[in-house]
């Protein structure tokens, strides 16, 4: 029989600080964001508003990180350069 | 020094003592002097620690849980419904492992309304966590509470310390209060490895499957063991330091006993004052003081106890369907010695009804003489 | 590059929160007003989960869980341990959700406002118990579809505003994800202000509310443009309202992307425009009056 002896490590756990990028949430999505930077205006409002924190400023223009991105369309729906399409995922 | 305290007075002195940081007070009969007199001495300047005067025991738990976490000594003191509110905070801190003291004076529980002494309400806790130890006088009160202090720190296990309604809360006694450079020296300021702090990010309390669940449960079983171990570390130094030693049972005339009495609380002095009028009249009586009810003392107990014994537990609480709490346990420990006590569960003095020296003599004579079937629960009550 | 809020993320990618939540992007916002030296109480909520499950955490700051009922009594013991071990400048944030503030946790959080606790409370109000799967809270509004109203809520939205103003409180505002910059600047200003701070933050809910997940943003700014979340500030009594549109747009155009006002017939619908009004113009009196 399994016997369950007691764990020698700290009696109780503590969470680790912004580890939660293990996961990659991108297999969330089923829509994907795709910016047409010659058309962008370099406003933000995508990085403002992601709810992923996945919107990168590498530079005066935004990136999407697509590890992270679940699809839910926020960037595209407010960029009022209209710059930003979703388009059906690829079947992987 | 010596000074005269009730037991509520001995907790607060005793909190002061210990130098608590942050205690979170709420008014409930009989233990709302506690409370008073940290807000007291606050105002006087004889305690430090900073008080905050929630609006609900369950708020007071709370911010100890919130205290704690951020690395401060807490304390806090209450009774009966206050406790029970309480219920959700208890297994909340003792599962977050953290070092929090509180003192239960022991009352009923409603309804009907109800004020004066039981044990239901401790009792009732039992399966929370909490190491709890039951007093029978002020001077171990204040005692208790200071070693309460090192063995939650030690184990990471919060800790009860429990006192009667009235005949001790209420009750002057002198007492010998510590010197507080001698407090500081047994119990030197808290200082958790891990804590709430904003140069090392953590979470706390974090959602955990059952893997990790049962492994944490695992964890703070084999802690309470170990507190047993702890708790004798302590009295041991306790002793060295102020003279005065505690057992988690504390036997009375018991060796050479034929029947004994059990029992917790300040109680135990009326059952010792039986044991002797007993003795006197020639029979081999003794009496036994369940003083760390968790973690329960089972080995002690079955090592204390032989085969040829008949045991009287008296119970100042009830769990309906089954039979006192004390009694409960002390069976199941003496389950596996051979031959074992014939044990007897008396329950009396619930809702304050006294415990007299003549009732205990009566509930001896009734399981010595074997008048009672011990698979029953005996309901006694004093007849005056 | 400067940009109009602060760049530093204290919350990370890869959390659990549905597609489109806004109290992710409340919880950006209110970080980067604040900054790192800042602590989370967090009773059970959607955050519960969207803040990492053990040994993880999507917050580069401290974080504490607590009970339903407890988070606001817990920040004051976190608060007074903090100071007791020499820290006065830490902040104490409770974040919690409308069920824990409207309903369980109300007693402790009006507890620690009237003692004046030093503490910052922003309940993101997502307007039903949305972490146990859409059941109808004292914020629930009047109308709405949840799993325990399936034929409409039969009453009002609790005024909780009004309540936390009766407790003479050092900060009250409300806040929407759809005016980052209103946003930030309000959780930096509470930063600096003592005592008990009070922020409600509109958090639009999509599988909650039923609307597709990219209309967030959209409808944070329709509820403010309809009148139905204004946003105002009261600092030490005085009124602020910070966005006065000359004229509110009407209350259906906020309605309409939303399934769970499916269920509203157009009286109904008629009796709630009038009480958005009705509250619009006692805020533009009193907007007069300061």
């Amino acid at each position: 029989m399994p016997r369950l002896e007691p764990p020698q490590r700290l009696p109780r756990i503590i969470s680790s600080p912004g580890s939660t990028t293990f996961n990659r949430t991108s297999s969330w999505r089923n829509l994907v964001p795709r910016i047409d930077l010659a058309l962008c205006t370099g406003c933000l409002l995508c990085w403002k508003f992601c709810p992923e924190a996945c919107v990168g400023l590498p530079g005066p223009k935004p990136e999407i990180g697509m590890d992270y991105c679940k699809g839910c369309g926020v960037c595209a729906q407010e960029c009022p350069a209209e710059c930003i399409s979703m388009d059906q995922e690829a079947e992987a | 020094m010596k000074k005269v305290l009730t037991g509520n007075y001995a907790a607060a002195e005793a909190a002061a003592l210990a130098g608590v940081q942050v205690a979170s007070i709420y008014p409930i009969t009989p233990a709302t002097q506690i409370g008073e007199r940290l807000s007291e001495m606050s105002a006087e300047g004889s305690f430090g620690g900073r008080l905050i005067r929630v609006e609900s025991e369950h708020s007071a738990m709370a911010s100890l849980l919130g205290a704690a976490s951020a690395g401060a000594r807490t304390f806090t003191a209450t009774s009966s419904q206050g406790l029970a509110y309480m219920h959700e905070m208890l297994h909340w801190v003792s599962g977050a492992r953290l070092p929090v003291v509180m003192v239960d004076v022991n009352r009923a529980l409603a309804a009907p309304w109800n004020l004066w002494s039981d044990q239901s309400d401790s009792l009732s806790q039992r399966d929370t966590g909490w190491l709890q130890f039951y007093c029978a006088s002020s001077q171990e009160v204040l005692d208790t509470v200071l070693m309460a202090f090192k063995i939650s720190e030690k184990t990471f296990l919060p800790s009860m310390v429990v006192l009667d309604g009235f005949t001790l809360s209420h009750t002057y006694e002198p007492v010998d209060v510590p010197d507080e450079k001698a407090v500081r020296e047994f119990l030197p300021p808290w200082r958790p490895e891990s804590r709430l702090d904003t140069g090392a990010p953590a979470a706390f309390g974090s959602l955990a499957g059952a893997k990790d669940y049962i492994r944490l449960r695992r964890r703070m079983a084999y802690d309470m063991e170990q507190a047993l171990s702890v708790i004798d570390d302590v009295a041991k130094e306790f002793e060295r330091l102020f003279g005065r030693r505690y057992e988690p049972l504390a036997p009375y005339r018991a060796w050479d006993a034929d029947t004994v009495l059990v029992i917790a609380g300040a109680a135990a002095g009326a059952a010792e004052a039986a044991v002797d009028e007993l003795r006197r009249d020639g029979h081999r009586a003794g009496s036994l003081r369940l003083r760390v009810f968790r973690p329960f003392p089972a080995d002690a107990l079955r090592r204390m106890l032989h085969g040829g014994m008949r045991l009287a537990v008296v119970d100042r609480s009830f769990s309906q369907g089954s039979e006192g709490t004390f009694s409960q346990e002390i069976k199941a420990a003496l389950y596996s010695s051979s031959p074992k006590p014939v044990t007897t569960g008396f329950v009396a003095g619930l809702g304050g009804g006294d415990i007299t020296v003549d009732l205990l003599k009566e509930i001896w004579a009734e399981a010595h003489n074997g008048t009672v079937n011990p698979a029953e629960t005996v309901w006694m009550e004093d007849a005056r | 590059m400067k940009t109009s809020i602060p760049q530093e993320e204290l919350l990370r990618s890869g959390h659990q929160a549905c597609q489109g939540c806004a109290s992710t992007v409340a919880m950006r916002y209110a970080l980067k007003g604040l900054g790192r030296r800042t602590i989370i109480v967090v009773p059970a909520c959607c955050w519960t989960v969207i803040s990492g499950a053990a040994p993880n955490s999507s917050l580069d700051v401290p974080l504490l869980h607590a009970p339903f009922a407890s988070a606001a009594a817990t920040a004051c013991g976190v608060k007074a341990g903090l100071q007791a071990r020499g820290d006065e400048e830490t902040t104490v944030m409770v974040w919690a959700g409308d069920g824990s503030t409207y309903d369980i946790g109300l007693q402790s959080w009006s507890g620690a406002a009237e003692r004046g606790e030093d503490m910052l409370y922003v309940c993101y109000d997502n307007e039903a118990y949305m972490n146990t799967g859409v059941q109808r809270s004292g914020a629930t509004p009047m109308g709405v579809w949840t799993m325990t109203t399936p034929d409409g809520n039969r009453r009002p939205k609790k005024d909780l505003d009004a309540l936390l103003e009766a407790h003479h409180i050092s900060y009250a505002a409300t806040a929407s994800i759809a005016y980052p910059e209103d946003f930030v600047r309000k959780f930096a200003k509470a930063r600096a202000i003592k005592g008990f701070r009070f922020i409600r933050v509109f958090s639009p809910c999509p599988p909650g509310w039923k609307y597709d997940p990219d209309k967030t943003v959209d409808l944070a700014r329709l509820a403010v443009l309809t009148g139905v979340f204004p946003l105002y500030e009261i600092e030490a009594g005085a009124f602020r309202l910070n966005l006065a549109p000359a004229k509110l747009k009407p209350l259906a155009e906020y309605l309409a992307p939303q399934g769970r006002y499916k269920g509203l017939d157009p009286e109904a619908l008629a009796r709630e425009q009038g009480s958005v009004t009705e509250r619009w113009q006692r805020l533009l009196a009193r907007k007069a009056a300061s």
